[in-house]
């Protein structure tokens, strides 16, 4: 059975964050120096040899990305951080930069030098104030140190706006604009920042990083499910023991989550449904919960691992409460650039409402079944896309809950 | 300190328009109008562009509103939870609607999404910082601290 495997997590509470001797006592900025001495497409495919892949919910290859800006031509290019982290039931960034700032730090470093970057952000959402000092000073001592070399480290605020964790909306976002997708492609690492060259990664991805330099590609390949390996980390929410978070490798599955991370479910209840992955994410019944935790695994069940949050409903919870709820953030958080995620998310909340209300009939269960798929297909971005997710698959696997409140 | 001085600040950065918002809204809460054209001209963008970035995030406010801004965070864990509990509290012990401000100007209340702080449903922040496991009783407690 698994157990709990620290990664991204390998310093909490070992050190103080606030002081980069800590850190270095640990061995940090160690890969960054061995990583200084390497060549630098010989850097690239070591990482794509670890097969880490992109932990902000996409899960694309990270050094093949790398590799993507790496060979733009370009005088600038930039390094960004995803910290934005707003899928509602996550927190796992937070726990990364909050613990170890610097490990954040040293993977961007990292990856700037890897592709030719002297100028890195991290975007941050808004709703973390407290992380700017925690961020800032982690900075500011690294350049004292002069460990960062000639790379800069920037923090920047979001101002809570969900769909700026989009990396080309967070890219507007940082150039001062409203956050708004843009059309793909072009993408990010061939046009982003300023029309730069840029790589966008997520908190978690950075964190990996370090490790990966120093203990090797072949190491990290060989933690947990081959397609997607290493660990991930996983906040649990809802109607669970253990509301907290793990580190655990990959092939681990949604049942050892719940019942031997998690502890089960309070007050001797019954287990009804999960949702993977954030707001955005899936519903899963019983009959899914073997899945591993691991990307291709959870496509495989129409799931996504998304952030890695777990939100756990018992016996007793309402999933068409639940759902309505969910239709309610996304027609606020769509940004309103394109129709069918402006008026979809609309549409979407508006039917939700209408049977969570008890006064809608199969023909609106339907409706938004059709909504949900042309939604999938036409939105601009992911949120949009996505959005459905949560309606279409409670809908499937829990339809007894729909059918009560029909009219 | 004034608006001008403080849009100044952020005149050297680029794109940043948004932090100066945000440095704005601490010592004011909100973003007046004119601090909204006073960015545009700084940043060289349009008026209507600076009001097009205040408008788009959920944390800025063009309206005027009470000092200490309570967000009291909606989001599905938290939902499950109990947030409607605090939502009915709050209103009752600050006398007012959510979207709403004090008559004296000392609170705004609002709704979020998800503040990250997952482990200890139900949520509120107020100006930023995180209460956790908030439930109706802790509410008086909470407030006095900013009265
Ligand atoms: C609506 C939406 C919200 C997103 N939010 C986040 C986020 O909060 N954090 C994040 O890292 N990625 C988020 N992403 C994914 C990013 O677009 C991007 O894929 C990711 O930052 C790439 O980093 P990675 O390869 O390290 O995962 C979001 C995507 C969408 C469509
Ligand atoms: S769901 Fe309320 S703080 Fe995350």
């Amino acid at each position: 059975m698994a157990e709990e495997m620290r990664i991204v997590l390998r310093n909490y509470g070992k050190i103080d964050p606030l002081k980069i001797e800590d850190y270095i006592a640990q061995g940090g900025y160690k890969p960054l120096e061995k990583a200084r001495s390497m060549d630098k497409e010989a850097l690239i495919d070591e990482v794509k040899k670890s097969n880490l892949r992109g932990r902000g919910g996409a899960g694309f290859n990270c050094g093949q990305k790398w590799l993507f800006a790496y060979k733009a031509d370009s005088d600038v290019k930039y390094v960004i951080c995803n910290a934005d982290e707003g899928e509602p039931g996550t927190y796992k960034d937070r726990m990364i930069m909050e613990n170890d700032p610097h490990t954040v730090l040293e993977g961007m470093a990292i990856c700037g030098y890897a592709i030719g970057a002297t100028k890195g952000y991290i975007y941050l959402r808004g709703e973390y104030p407290q992380l700017v000092d925690i961020l800032n000073t982690a900075i500011a001592q690294a350049k004292e140190k002069g460990v960062l070399g000639e790379f800069d480290i920037e923090v920047r605020s979001g101002a809570g706006a969900y769909v700026c964790g989009e990396e080309t909306a967070l890219i507007e976002s940082i150039e001062g604009k409203r956050g708004e997708p843009r059309y793909k492609p072009p993408y990010p690492p061939v046009e982003g920042l300023w029309n730069k060259p840029t790589i966008v990664n997520n908190v978690e991805t950075f964190a990996n990083i370090p490790v990966i330099l120093e203990k090797g590609g072949d190491w990290y390949a060989s933690i947990g499910v081959p397609s997607y390996p290493g660990t991930k980390v996983f906040t649990l929410t809802g109607d669970i023991n253990n509301k907290t978070f793990f580190e655990v490798p990959t092939n681990t599955t949604v049942r050892e989550l719940i019942y031997k991370f998690g502890g089960g479910i309070p007050g001797g209840k019954k287990f009804k449904a999960v949702q993977i992955g954030g707001t955005s994410g899936a519903f899963l019944s019983e009959e899914q919960l073997d899945t591993p935790v691991a990307f291709d695994n959870m496509a495989a069940v129409g799931a996504t691992l998304g952030s890695g949050a777990v939100f756990v409903l018992d016996e007793s919870r309402d999933v068409v409460d639940v759902t309505t709820r969910i239709a309610k953030f996304f027609e606020h958080e769509s940004c309103g650039k394109c129709a069918p995620c402006r008026e979809g998310t609309a549409r979407m909340h508006e039917l939700m409402e209408k049977l969570n209300a008890g006064k809608g009939s199969a023909a609106d269960i339907a409706l938004l079944e059709r909504l949900g798929r042309v939604m999938s297909y036409s939105c601009l971005c992911g949120l949009g896309q996505a959005a459905p997710t949560p309606v279409l698959t409670t809908i499937e696997r829990f339809q007894a809950d729909y059918n009560a409140k029909l009219m | 300190m004034d608006y001008k001085d403080i849009i100044a600040k952020y005149a050297d950065m680029p794109g940043g328009i948004i932090e100066s918002f945000h440095a704005i809204q601490k010592e004011l809460s909100y973003l007046p109008e004119e601090a909204i054209v006073e960015a545009a001209k700084v940043f060289n963008i349009p008026a209507a562009e600076a009001y097009g970035v205040a408008t788009f995030y959920s944390m800025f406010s063009t309206n005027s509103r009470g000092k200490n801004v309570i967000r009291i965070c909606e989001s599905a864990p938290c939902h499950v939870a109990g947030a409607a509990e605090v939502v009915a509290a709050l209103e009752r012990e600050l006398g007012i609607k959510m979207g709403e401000s004090t008559p004296d100007g000392l609170f705004a209340l609002e709704f979020t999404e998800c503040v990250g702080q997952c482990q200890a449903t139900p949520v509120i922040t107020i100006n930023g910082k995180p209460y956790l496991d908030v439930s109706p009783a802790k509410i008086p407690g909470i407030l006095a601290e900013y009265k």
